[in-house]
């Protein structure tokens, strides 16, 4: 009997790579301006997932991602690395949601889905960076998370049981949890594969049918049979039965109040001999100041 | 985000203008999708559009995953321990990748589990993999060993061996060269027999094999015990078992990565592929002039990577209080570096494409044989054309790209000499591509036939039959240095010593080759400002090269050919 399991991904803009205009006048993130990416541990996540299906025979790897329309990108990616099932959750009413309004709608979507064993995600997004919608989402579904892994180090699906390496401060700690759990995933394991292009060739043309009134039923699994057509499945709200005051803007108690610019300076650096004896010294003065320690 | 394909406009600029539709529908049949594979393409657009995605995948891969690699992969080298073959730990890990996004089976049908691409999206693909590494060679060779089993295989070798191929599970190899038959293959003694129930079996000894721990092999073998030369040797399929040794690995100059194997064959078994005694003579010529494509490619990689670095240092480079790029001697040097390449990218897309409309003709005639008076005598010209230009972009490409390294040193100055800075790689990795799947001297001869025939003036009507009002004055020069090459070529036709025309023909071929590459540019040169001036340079001095050729051979005297013995004795 194989595993359920269900990868949470989010297209980010690519602030490894800035541009000069990267930043609006008000201290926000263009988006426009910015390639929009696979947020980079997700794809650890998604790994993580196919290694699990490789390892339990029957599972299947599901996907979601709550965004824009031009967010079906990185399900397309997901296809093409070898996902069962992607979903888009998007509706104009998610916007502006903060992490508890996001980890609730994904909360809704995971639910939709039905039966699970195993939720992944990435431990955090590029662009938040918050690592909050992982632990949030777990503890809306009620169920056992193990944030921070990098490898799974034994998983019996018989006595429902998973222990997982996470990373800490200074090292590592193996945890053993029951299923279903949720896990979030760091960049430190599961090297991502890469597409398919035979996989690519087929779903490249993948659609959501967003005009469909009926639409957050369209969905389809992959299958030697399919073409490429409408294989991304759409959801809204209301697919995904969820509150509508505790969606977007209005499930957001965050309020952004102020963005301050801060402008690093090549100012104050200094230079110190290489020797051991400056060396110590330079970390004698950063433990005493506090900067180290 | 490194991205190899991203990165080069050459390469883009040719990707959008190069008219591959006749390929296209060659190649997949009209559309009908037989195979009924979910990935086939539904129309020429879709196919355009997969073909460029795979490219930027290619790109990416090699941009990001194997140039970094590079530097250590030629540290590293190979190994041969207990008598298997361990590649370098970054060639195989770009191996696992390829075979994991599907790449292996590139231009194989898709019913092996390959993409079925056509020859010209393959050479970009291996350029990019080139520029990464040069020594990243499995990935180009299995193309040909796959495809020539496809080609000439039976149909139980193919669908228990391509599969394996596309998968990346098998690695394969061509196994030719003997330590007495290298140039001269016709020498072949690696002997084939059959014993009672007719089953061949192999012995003898292979040397400077390329992966020749690959899984599977193409060996060429001399079948007929009492048959000298060429019609004594036939093909067989080897696949690896405990009776052949990998004797030893070659410690070479460049593309550490790449394994050359010296082979003992002890009574293996073998598999006839196709008919016997056509081993040499059609099978591995195909094989070989398939393999000079992706040398070429390789080539024009290894000459991209070396150019980026030589112009990247030029620029950053302060003596006496500016860049040496803005020094003449400088700038006319990495001048001259780009538009070599750019001529031999227009000729190697133009020679891949007409590969592709040979071999989809005899595609279509293989499945349909009612159409062939239709396609016959389209395959004709094709087919000859294919015949010249290959060797023709074998032996330009491949001195080309050695040169292109020379200066890449010789910009960078003493610190291009050592290790730490990757043009002394690209210099040596450049160097076995002018010796490898037939030297430079044997493309001459190779090519020459198709002067002597009359296959070059056809080319160029065909070429001149095209609009040149964008550039007439250039379009004159061109038309006055085919003037200078057709005299030439009349000259060396009337000749009746065979040693004096041996003796020229290395200048024919590269005047032709030279005109050829005149014409492409000119024509790339509708497209875009910048290539007008890319044609204009290039013509200006290939004029007076033609002119210099020509001339040596017209109202030359051959005194070397008089005098060499008392000279070198």
């Amino acid at each position: 009997m194989g595993l359920n399991l269900i990868v949470l991904v989010k297209q980010v803009p690519d602030t490894q790579n800035i541009s000069g205009n990267a930043m609006k006048e008000d201290g926000t993130v263009n988006r426009a301006a910015l390639p929009a990416i696979f947020n980079p541990e997700d794809l650890h996540a998604l790994e993580a997932a196919f290694t699990i299906r490789d390892s339990v025979p029957g599972s299947k790897v599901h996907v979601l991602t709550m965004g824009p329309p031009s967010a079906v990108q990185v399900l397309k990616d997901s296809l093409y690395r070898g996902a069962d099932f992607v979903a888009l959750i998007s509706d104009r009413r998610f916007a502006a949601a903060d992490t508890l309004a996001t980890s609730y709608a994904l909360k809704c979507a995971i639910e939709k889905i039905g039966s699970y064993d195993i939720v992944l995600c990435g431990t955090q997004a590029i662009d938040g960076d918050t690592a909050q919608v992982g632990p949030q989402t777990a503890e809306k579904l009620g169920i056992n998370q193990i944030t921070c892994i990098s490898q799974i180090v034994e998983l019996d699906p018989e006595k429902r049981s998973i222990t997982a390496r996470r990373s800490i401060e200074g090292g590592y700690e193996k945890v053993k949890t029951g299923l279903p759990v949720l896990l979030t995933v760091n960049g430190e394991g599961f090297p991502p594969r890469p597409p398919s292009a035979i996989r690519m060739m087929t779903y490249k043309n993948a659609t959501t049918e967003m005009s469909s009134a009926d639409y957050d039923e369209t969905y389809l699994t992959s299958g030697a049979e399919l073409k490429s057509e409408n294989t991304i499945a759409l959801w809204d709200i209301n697919a995904i039965n969820a509150d509508p005051e505790s969606c977007g803007l209005s499930g957001s108690p965050t309020k952004v109040r102020n963005i301050d610019m801060v402008v690093l300076k090549s100012e104050g650096i200094r230079m110190i001999e290489n020797t051991e004896e400056a060396i110590g010294d330079m970390v004698h003065e950063l433990v005493a100041d506090h900067t180290l320690g | 985000m490194e991205n190899f394909l991203k990165d080069n406009e050459d390469i883009l600029f040719h990707l959008e203008h190069m008219d591959l539709d006749r390929i296209i529908r060659l190649r997949e049949d009209d559309f009908k999708n037989s195979d009924n594979a979910p990935h086939a393409p539904a129309d020429i657009a879709d196919a355009r559009d997969s073909y460029m995605k795979v490219l930027d995948m290619i790109g990416a891969i090699s941009g990001e995953n194997l140039a970094p690699l590079a530097a250590d992969i030629d540290q590293e080298g190979v190994r041969l321990t207990k008598g298997e073959v361990q590649y370098a730990k970054g060639t195989q890990q770009v191996l696992d990748i390829f075979a994991k996004a599907d790449l292996m089976g590139f231009c194989l049908p898709r019913k092996y589990g390959g993409l079925n691409f056509p020859s010209t999206i393959l050479t970009i693909a291996a350029e990019m993999i080139s520029r990464a590494d040069a020594s990243f060679l499995n990935f180009g060779l299995q193309q040909d060993i796959g495809e020539t089993l496809n080609k000439f295989g039976s149909e139980e070798l193919k669908s228990k061996y391509l599969p394996r191929l596309a998968s990346g599970e098998y690695g394969s190899s061509m196994i030719l060269t003997e330590p007495d038959a290298g140039s001269d293959l016709q020498a072949v003694r690696l002997k084939a027999h059959q014993d009672a129930h007719g089953n061949w079996y192999l012995n003898g000894v292979k040397r400077f094999i390329t992966n020749g721990n690959g899984r599977i092999g193409l060996v060429l073998a001399r079948s007929e015990e009492n048959m000298q030369g060429a019609r004594g040797l036939s093909f067989f399929l080897y696949e690896r078992d405990e009776n052949m040794v990998i004797r030893r690995l070659e410690d070479k100059l460049g593309i550490h990565g790449s394994p050359t194997c010296e082979l003992q064959f002890n009574n293996a078994r073998g598999y006839l592929v196709g008919e016997r005694r056509r081993g040499l003579s059609k099978y591995t010529m195909w094989l070989m002039n398939s393999a000079r494509l992706g040398i070429a490619a390789q080539a024009i990689g290894i000459a991209e990577a070396a150019y980026r670095e030589a112009n990247r240092y030029a620029e950053e480079r302060i003596q006496f209080g500016s860049p040496v790029k803005s020094l003449p001697a400088v700038f006319e040097m990495l001048t001259e570096m780009k538009i070599a390449i750019e001529a031999g990218r227009t000729l190697l897309y133009e020679t891949a494409r007409i590969v592709d409309l040979k071999e989809g003709l005899e595609h279509i005639k293989e499945l349909y044989p009612d159409r062939a008076d239709q396609i016959n005598s389209d395959l004709k010209s094709y087919a000859r054309l294919a015949n010249m230009l290959t060797p023709m972009i074998k032996g330009y490409a491949t001195e080309m790209a050695n040169r292109v390294a020379y200066d890449a040193i010789q910009i960078h100055g003493g610190t291009g000499f050592m290790r730490d800075f990757n043009v002394e790689r690209h210099y040596r990795d450049a160097r076995i591509t002018s010796i490898y799947e037939g030297t430079t001297q044997l493309q001459v001869v190779a090519a020459i036939g198709g002067l002597t025939s009359g296959t070059i003036n056809n080319a160029l009507d065909e070429y001149e039959s095209e609009d040149y009002s964008h550039a007439p004055q250039l379009y004159k020069r061109l038309l006055s240095a085919r003037n200078k090459f057709e005299k030439a070529l009349v000259h060396i036709k009337g000749i009746e010593d065979a040693e004096l025309v041996s003796y020229h023909a290395r200048r024919m071929v590269e005047m032709a080759t030279d005109l050829v590459q005149g014409y492409l540019l000119l024509r790339d040169a509708r497209h875009a400002e910048r290539k007008l001036k890319v044609a204009e340079t290039f013509i200006e001095k290939m004029a007076t090269r033609i002119t210099m050729n020509a001339e040596f051979i017209l109202d030359g005297e051959s005194s070397l050919l008089r005098n060499y013995q008392q000279i070198i004795g």
